[in-house]
């Protein structure tokens, strides 16, 4: 190097510490053998589950096609139930959403605590929500449907909210200018501005109520899920695939369709 | 060193990219391609490193067809080719010298190069190299934390970490300010003087082309129009390969920025 | 529908359409509404949800933690247990997914789009059927669980990995095969630093969502404090009703701040 007569020495920076990096890896690998431990998951128990799983897909082909008869009505139960759910949950959510934007509810008092509320209905999952509501309700799609509009709501709110707090300023003010009272105003200026995102985000909660409301029929709030425990516990595999493939058919459908008129509509 | 059979190649559409050239570069020279944009000057140098297949001819590097090679054998020619592009083509979210060893894995099997075992000899070549662009205190830095002229040095000592006989420089100034293009310039001639390195330069501009080249290329809708010494390349043979008198701007980088 | 009047002075034919559809949809509605059975309501309703009220603000804090176990936080560290190792799984899973469905990598259109069609079926076959499926296989325990998240996550996270993929910056990889490295180095040295903090930002969004699978699958028996929420429910003590929620709200409420701050940081 003495010989590099072309370049003035400049010193060689120290290579940083990598004790960041070695600590980040032992405590992942940490988290991970504790999870094992305590959920007592083995690749043992793995390699001996696995001939029973293939042993289970097996039994569950051809599968009996003949039972798409018995599972149709809850079928359209469950379209029904997706159905209803979104369309109370949207219904909801509008006049929150309006109160958690900021640009349109300028309180903060207000639109702080409501959207903490909106969190919190958020951390719930729908399937344990309707089994609450099966609790107070009793068996049925009602507390299905119930379950889909309280996780509907806090999604759709959420999204609503803050797709209005992106909307165009200069229309509020014209209608101010004008003289438009509150509810003026959110009819005239905020609504046109919002409904093909809104309508955009009633479609997209569909698509995800259609799955759940598959799979709420597992606590007794009705739809198509009832007849997996059916059908397992008599160990009637071959009608249980029959109820995963026709689902698996009808959630495509419907999320073809939807996909397509979202695509339309923004 | 380099010899170009006859070569073509025709786009999938139809377009013709490059008509039959023939030409042959020795060692130790420092060729500089002109043309417009489109005149097929990328074409030509990604066919030598075969980024680009050629639809006829051939393509010896050093003796051996690298139009031929495959597999391990192609990998072996593409190691002795150092290539340093218009937009750098560093990982931004690594460190300088990892950006530089890249340019040894063609020297090791897969596994040690995967679990980062460089040997000593390789990390000192990735510094010397980073020491003869004068970055080398930039060493453990991000690259995205670099300028543009800075990246492309830590290209160009990628490259010379490579230990590549042959250096293609693709448009390597076209996205830098005239400052940073004469030092990234200078780079590349020093290095061609000091090691003997063969380099071939697309360039845009012609009084870069004067000032650096020992040979300009001229090349016109996939065709060789000129091929001579600097001193033959008058304002009148630019012209020529540029189909039109020259206007100012192509004259003077300055002008153009 | 304020647009409506507007609408029929210019183009009174799209106005047909209007009528049209609306007319569906109300069929639609008439349809959904007339099929919901509206007399199986309780009468207890009312009194149930009073009582599950005054559970959630009087919860049953001596359940938090029994000596013996079975209780709130060990329930809860299940469900966490689950969701992480599920998480792990399908990630590991889900790489060579993901670069089999991503377009600019596979050599044709049919590759990836095979890879993309497999993942969304995946993605459709909801993760408490797949713990159904290994309860069969390997018991009612926490590990049906692990199985049934590591392999749904799969769907999702693939697809993901895989709009990571296809976004990144093809400069490197240019550079990478330009000196001669294989395909595995090319992967290793020009991929995966571009992607792998896409990677780990949408794994962690991916153990959020798990957190809250997780705390379902013990309805059906695969672990973590599904199970004895059905069981407070069914036996109908609503003050541990209350805290179980209390806890499944705070431990979601927590990861997702968690889990959000260290993906901002690596963004």
């Amino acid at each position: 190097m003495s010989g590099n007569q072309h370049t003035e020495r400049r010193v060689r920076p120290q290579a940083p510490g990598r004790l960041k990096h070695y600590m980040t890896v032992v405590l992942v690998l940490l988290l991970l053998w504790g999870s094992a431990v305590q959920t007592e998951s083995t690749l043992s128990e793995l390699i001996e589950g696995l001939p029973n799983v293939l042993d289970l897909i097996r039994q569950m082909f051809p599968p009996k096609w003949s039972y798409v008869r018995h599972i149709t009505d809850a079928m359209l139960d469950t379209i029904r139930m997706a159905l209803l759910g979104t369309t109370i949950g949207a219904i909801a959510a509008l006049p929150v959403a309006v109160l958690s934007a900021s640009n349109l509810t300028r309180t903060r008092w207000i639109y702080m605590p409501v959207r903490f509320l909106l969190n919190l209905v958020r951390t719930i999952p729908d399937l344990l929500m309707a089994a609450i509501f099966v609790a107070i309700f009793g068996l049925g799609p009602l507390p299905g449907i119930f379950a889909l509009a309280v996780f509907s709501f806090g999604l759709i709110a959420k999204l609503t909210y803050e797709a209005l707090e992106t909307i165009d300023r200069g229309p509020l003010e014209a209608m101010t200018a004008v003289g438009a009272n509150y509810l003026q105003l959110i009819a005239y200026s905020v609504i046109p501005q919002i409904q093909a995102h809104f309508a955009s985000y009633v479609l997209y909660t569909f698509e995800i109520n259609v799955r759940a409301a598959a799979i709420l029929g597992l606590v007794g709030a009705g739809g198509i899920g009832l007849y997996y425990e059916v059908t397992l516990g008599y160990l009637e595999y071959n009608k249980t695939s029959v109820i995963i493939l026709f689902t698996l058919a009808i959630v495509l459908i419907i999320d073809y369709l939807s996909s397509k008129l979202r695509e339309k509509l923004l | 060193m380099i010899e170009l059979k006859n070569v073509s190649k025709t786009y999938a559409n139809g377009t013709k990219g490059l008509n039959r050239i023939s030409l042959s570069v020795d060692k130790g020279e420092f060729v500089v391609i002109v043309g417009l944009s489109g005149a097929g000057k990328s074409t030509l140098l990604r066919s030598i490193n075969r980024l680009h297949d050629i639809t006829e001819g051939e393509i010896i590097i050093d003796g051996s067809s690298i139009t031929r090679a495959s597999g391990k054998r192609l990998r072996r020619i593409r190691r002795d080719i150092g290539m340093i592009f218009q937009s750098f083509n560093l990982v931004k979210r690594t460190t300088v010298l990892r950006n530089v060893l890249a340019g040894r894995v063609g020297y090791h099997p897969t596994w040690r190069t995967i679990l980062g075992l460089f040997p000593k000899p390789d990390q000192e070549l990735a510094f010397q190299a980073l020491e003869r662009v004068n970055i080398v205190e930039k060493a453990y830095t991000r690259a995205d934390e670099l300028s543009g002229g800075q990246q492309q040095r830590v290209a160009i000592a990628r490259v010379l970490a490579q230990e590549a006989k042959i250096i293609l420089a693709d448009e390597p100034v076209a996205s830098l300010d005239p400052l940073t293009t004469k030092q990234v310039m200078d780079d590349l001639k020093r290095i061609n003087q000091d090691l003997g390195i063969t380099t071939i330069v697309n360039l845009h501009f012609i009084d870069p082309a004067r000032q650096y080249a020992t040979r300009i290329i001229g090349l016109r809708a996939g065709e060789v129009v000129f091929d001579g010494p600097v001193e033959d390349a008058t304002d009148e043979k630019f012209s020529e390969i540029y189909g039109r008198p020259l206007r100012q701007d192509e004259m003077l980088e300055e002008h153009a920025i | 529908m304020s647009k409506l009047g507007n609408a029929s002075i210019r183009r009174p034919k799209k106005n047909h359409y209007r009528w049209l559809i609306l007319a569906a949809v109300i069929a639609v509605y008439v349809w959904a509404i007339a099929g919901v059975p509206f007399n199986g309501i309780k009468e207890t309703a009312g009194q149930i949800s009073r009582a599950i009220l005054s559970g959630l603000l009087s919860p049953d804090w001596g359940y938090v933690y029994l000596p013996e176990g079975e209780d709130l936080l060990r329930g809860l560290l299940d469900t966490l247990a689950i969701s992480v190792l599920g998480t792990a799984i399908s990630t590991v899973i889900c790489i060579p997914f993901a670069f089999w469905a991503a377009s600019n990598l596979s050599r044709t259109r049919l590759i990836s789009s095979s890879g993309k069609l497999l993942l969304s079926v995946i993605r459709t076959f909801p993760e408490i059927i797949m713990a159904l499926l290994f309860i069969k296989a390997v018991g009612p325990v926490a590990f049906a669980g692990v199985l049934a998240l590591g392999l749904h996550s799969v769907g999702m996270l693939g697809k993901l990995f895989a709009d990571e993929i296809e976004n990144m910056d093809k400069g490197p990889v240019e550079a990478l095969t330009a000196s001669g490295a294989n395909r595995l180095q090319i992967l290793w040295f020009a991929v995966l630093p571009q992607v792998l903090p896409g990677f780990l930002s949408y794994m962690l969004y991916r153990f959020e969502i798990n957190v809250r699978s997780a705390t379902i699958l013990g309805i059906i028996g695969a672990g973590g404090i599904g199970t004895p929420l059905i069981f407070a429910l069914s036996s109908r003590s609503w003050d541990r009703v209350g805290i179980i929620l209390l806890g499944i709200i705070v431990m979601i409420t927590l990861i997702d701040w968690i889990s959000g701050a260290i993906r901002k940081k690596l963004v």
